[in-house]
């Protein structure tokens, strides 16, 4: 099935089996592999990115239901050349070790921070509830996005 | 030293992270690359009467089938570690295959792979093999395999054995415990757990037919080791003929050590198909196929006499190894685990046996502590029971035992009664700072207040010493292992005064790049972006022995820091030259050798480039400068700290919130004290994710009832709170950086002061004693029962 969509700012056009997961899309058709896979059960949060303005896990939707849809990844969060100030944050405050649950953990934390710019650590923490990260014991992520709230201030 | 070293510097390979720039095993695309589905077992324990593959060999896409017969001829993946039996028998290693001809012996176990031009096409085709099963009787526990009459998981084997050991001196312990005017008894059960790093197993295959050459990129802790592995005990290919690359890895705790089954089915296969092959786990197979760590049944007995000293400590274990021997499970509940029994305290008699039992489950082996959290959880579980049988304060009948400070320099080692000498040590300041930072005089009567208002508020302690930065080569050598446990480092001065540092350690978190990078700056007294550290690649890095126990400051970077003392030495003579002075008239420092007392120097870049463009260079003297420096440490570090948790429990639901968690480790010298905070960040979580969440559960049928994310818990961001860390330094004495490491501690130290708290707040409700994890029906269930 052919499917288009708006990926970080670039139209796309391909050809793909119904079955094709947005994440598989991603990661395989478009070689942004920045957007990762960690389960099969939607748990993890790894895949999360953001369509039209929302952040989804991208291993819960197939491309085809994203025919027209807007989507940012990890690699479009940075305009031109200058970083979000959530990824940042993930460097300033040592929000990451291995880095592989960062760019999920990044992009519910932008869907965050839309909602509400001033969070709670108790807000952070039941906000990326869906997102496992098993290195950094989550505290410093916690720090990190208060630090990128902080930057909008 | 230096302006680096102790300093919190940001992490230098963050930028790729952030950004979505890492190179991940299952990032990575090769020109012609097929794809791997491997069938698994969904039995536990089944004979193969017959496999027929015609239908997937036909589907579309598929390239390739191969089953057990197919490999039948290949050796299985070995065991790195010999564990003799008490009586001298050989310890029984059966093969563990690349793909199984005969019988499954877990759910799991690998039956057939099918090769396709896409993923989805080889499972679709892996849907259509068919293997017709004899079922077999099942076993699942440690304690049960053992019984007469069990079934066999290896039917070549008399039982399900793998060796029985021991260590210490039962005589005395038994005396010890006869003469104690109390003894504490416990059963403890230390449950099995699923590491789970969040990114899954990836391999790729790539055999080169024009060269005879094979690449394989995985997903690996220690790429040399699985170099070493493969090459000489599965595949019997010549070493230089492989490459073995781990860029990127996202994450480990121990579970990417071992050299898998898979990493040589696809470099085999590769081979067979004359193209490249990606593997890449998914997380159902991960959780039935990475190993396992923990499962140990135990039951102990600790002495004390009167006045609350030990007098002695008596343990017998039942280690679950699983189907197979993985690659350091046999070291795990033993040298691992016993000598570790020691503790903080001078405990004069130690003993401990323990049976390591095959069993058709998942292979068990170390994660993050392996075998340390396993002593830490015995001893102090005991240490927090046996206070309260004798209506002692935890603290004090700690203190009462501890083995008093010695710094390994101007007093001795402490010689253990199984088998260590720890290096350095001051148990009592740890404790008295987590003492100080939770306030404990206070909190215990705000614990007496909150009571009488009908809150369990609980205190739980837990005073921890690890053995890491493994480990000398002879010693473990004689204790077994089948390799060394030495690290390399090489160091390229570059013509400009730059510095490439090829380093045998392997980063998946614990930021090398930044740390060493650090190290690097100090020693030679240069900009920090003037260093590359380079790790992950066998066609780079001269050797190396990876990244596990907490090893790659301790071993890692003491290599990297003899590299960098020859770099200087020959720097200095290339220097003395240039500046027509004599060696010994020369200081370094600030990247600069001045003739002492003038005005005269020579930058470390001068010397560069003076030893690359060598027209007025000292006679007899190779231009260039680069240096390899192999490390073998002459003892293990011993990193040690108190952690003080306080929960409460809310009794009418069985839920424990944590309300504080103070830990004070002591983990030697500090290059980058934010780094070294976050690994204890993270260390912490997974060892409370044990005490409260973690379980791995399998039925009596063999089947994995924890499987998925869904059903196993692990700790999510609104589980946990801020914790409060802190430390003292007490250096490592034979180590050039003084270095102990800080990758496990966290683990090790947090899981028993979490339930050592919970049960301390449901002492008052009659309950003395919970088994891990401590899930709300469980707690709720206790209470319930004990009242």
């Amino acid at each position: 099935m052919q499917v288009t969509m708006t990926v970080n700012g670039a139209t796309v056009s391909q050809d793909v089996e119904p079955r094709t997961l947005l994440v598989q899309f991603l990661r395989e058709n478009l070689s942004l592999t920045g957007t990762h896979v960690g389960c099969d059960t939607s748990s993890c949060g790894a895949c999360t990115i953001v369509v039209n303005g929302e952040s989804v896990k991208s291993c819960t939707l197939l491309a085809v239901q994203c025919d027209g849809a807007e989507i940012t990844t990890i690699e479009g969060l940075a305009s031109n050349g200058t970083l979000h100030p959530l990824q940042e944050g993930f460097r300033e405050k040592h929000g990451l070790q291995c880095g592989y649950c960062t760019p999920g953990m990044i992009m519910s934390s932008w869907q965050l921070l839309q909602r509400n710019p001033k969070p709670s650590e108790q807000e952070i923490r039941h906000a990326l509830e869906g997102n496992f990260c098993r290195c950094t014991g989550y505290d410093n992520i916690v720090k990190a996005v208060q630090w990128a709230a902080d930057q909008s201030a | 030293m230096g302006k680096y070293i102790g300093q919190a510097i940001k992490r230098v390979e963050d930028q790729r992270f952030i950004t979505g720039k890492g190179t991940y095993t299952d990032d990575i695309v090769l020109h012609r690359m097929t794809h791997a589905y491997i069938l698994r077992s969904q039995l536990a324990h089944a004979r193969i009467k017959s496999i027929d593959t015609s239908a997937a060999k036909a589907a579309p896409g598929v390239v390739a089938v191969f089953t057990g017969a197919d490999v039948q001829e290949v050796n299985g993946v070995p065991c790195g570690w010999q564990v003799n039996f008490k009586s001298g028998e050989t310890m029984r290693e059966p093969k563990h295959p690349l793909l199984v001809h005969d019988k499954v012996r877990h759910v799991g176990d690998s039956v057939a792979v099918v090769i396709a031009e896409t993923k989805a096409q080889a499972r679709d085709a892996a849907d259509l093999i068919e293997v017709d099963y004899e079922e077999l009787p099942v076993v699942v526990e440690s304690v049960d395999a053992l019984k007469p009459g069990a079934a066999k998981v290896h039917d070549e084997l008399p039982d399900n054995l793998v060796f029985d050991w021991e260590l210490g001196d039962a005589s005395a312990a038994d005396e010890g415990l006869a003469k104690a005017a109390h003894v504490t008894s416990m059963k403890i059960r230390n449950q099995r757990l699923v590491p789970n790093p969040i990114e899954p197993r990836s391999y790729i295959g790539d055999y080169d037919a024009s060269r005879d050459n094979y690449t394989l990129y995985t997903s690996s802790q220690n790429p040399h080791v699985i170099r070493l592995l493969m090459c000489a005990f599965v595949l019997g290919i010549p070493e230089h003929k492989v490459r073995v690359v781990a860029k990127d890895v996202g994450g480990g705790f121990g579970s990417k050590i071992y050299h898998y089954t898979e990493e040589a089915l696809v470099t085999w296969a590769s081979k067979q198909i004359g193209r490249p092959i990606k593997w890449t786990s998914e997380r159902s197979e991960a959780f039935v196929t990475d190993a396992h760590g923990r499962d140990h049944h135990t039951t102990a007995q600790m002495g004390f006499d009167a006045d609350g000293k030990l007098t002695a400590l008596k343990v017998h274990t039942d280690a679950n190894i699983g189907a197979y021997l993985s690659t350091f499970s046999t070291a795990v509940p033993t040298y691992l685990y016993g000598t570790l029994l020691q503790g903080q305290y001078t405990t004069p008699a130690v003993y401990v046996s323990v049976n390591a039992v095959f069993t058709n489950t998942t292979a068990v082996d170390a994660y993050r502590g392996a075998g340390r959290p396993e002593a830490t959880y015995l001893l102090e579980r005991l240490m927090d029971t046996a206070a309260a049988e004798m209506g002692m304060d935890p603290a004090e009948l700690r203190m009462k035992n501890f083995i008093p400070a010695f710094d390994g320099v101007d007093q001795p080692g402490y010689q253990t009664q199984v088998a260590l000498q720890y290096d350095s040590g001051n148990y009592e300041a740890a404790m008295r700072k987590a003492l100080d930072i939770i306030g404990y005089d206070e909190l215990r009567k705000e614990q007496e207040e909150a009571r009488k208002q009908g809150r369990y508020i609980g205190i739980g302690f837990s005073s921890y010493i690890e053995a890491c930065g493994i480990a000398p080569s002879a010693v473990v050598g004689s204790l077994g292992a089948r390799a060394g446990l030495f690290e390399s480092a090489n160091v390229r001065v570059q013509p400009t005064g730059m510095v490439s540092v090829y380093t045998g350690s392997h980063s998946h978190g614990q930021g090398h790049d930044t740390t060493f990078a650090q190290v690097v700056a100090d020693h030679l007294g240069i900009d920090m972006s003037n260093v590359e550290i380079i790790h992950g690649d066998t066609e780079q890095v001269p050797f190396g022995m990876g990244t596990y126990g907490s090893r790659s400051l301790a071993v890692g970077g003491s290599a990297i820091v003899g590299a960098l003392e020859k770099v200087k030495e020959k720097g200095a003579k290339v220097a003395a030259h240039l500046l027509e002075a004599s060696e010994q008239d020369l200081e370094f420092a600030d990247g600069s050798w001045t003739v002492k007392g003038t005005d005269k120097s020579i930058s470390f870049g001068e010397v560069a480039l003076a030893s690359y463009v060598p027209h007025n260079f000292p006679e007899g003297l190779e231009p260039g400068i680069e240096f390899n420096s192999f490390y073998d440490p002459a003892n293990f570090t011993y990193p040690f700290g108190t952690y003080i948790a306080v929960v409460e429990v809310d009794p009418e639901t069985g839920k424990t919130t944590i309300k504080r968690f103070v830990a004070v480790d002591d983990v030697g010298n500090i290059v980058n004290p934010m780094i070294v905070e976050g690994q204890i960040h993270g260390g912490l979580a997974q060892g409370i994710g044990q005490a409260l969440l973690e379980g791995a559960v399998y039925d009596e049928s063999g089947q994995l009832t924890t499987g998925t994310f869904l059903d196993y818990a692990m700790p999510r961001a609104d589980d946990l709170i801020s914790f409060e860390v802190d430390g003292n330094v007490t250096p490592c004495p034979h180590n050039p950086l003084g270095a102990k490491g800080a990758g496990e501690a966290g683990c090790i130290g947090s899981t028993p002061a979490i339930v050592n708290a919970v049960v301390d707040a449901l002492r008052p409700l009659g309950v003395s004693d919970l088994a891990m994890p401590l899930t709300p029906q469980k707690v709720w269930a206790a209470i319930n029962s004990a009242s």
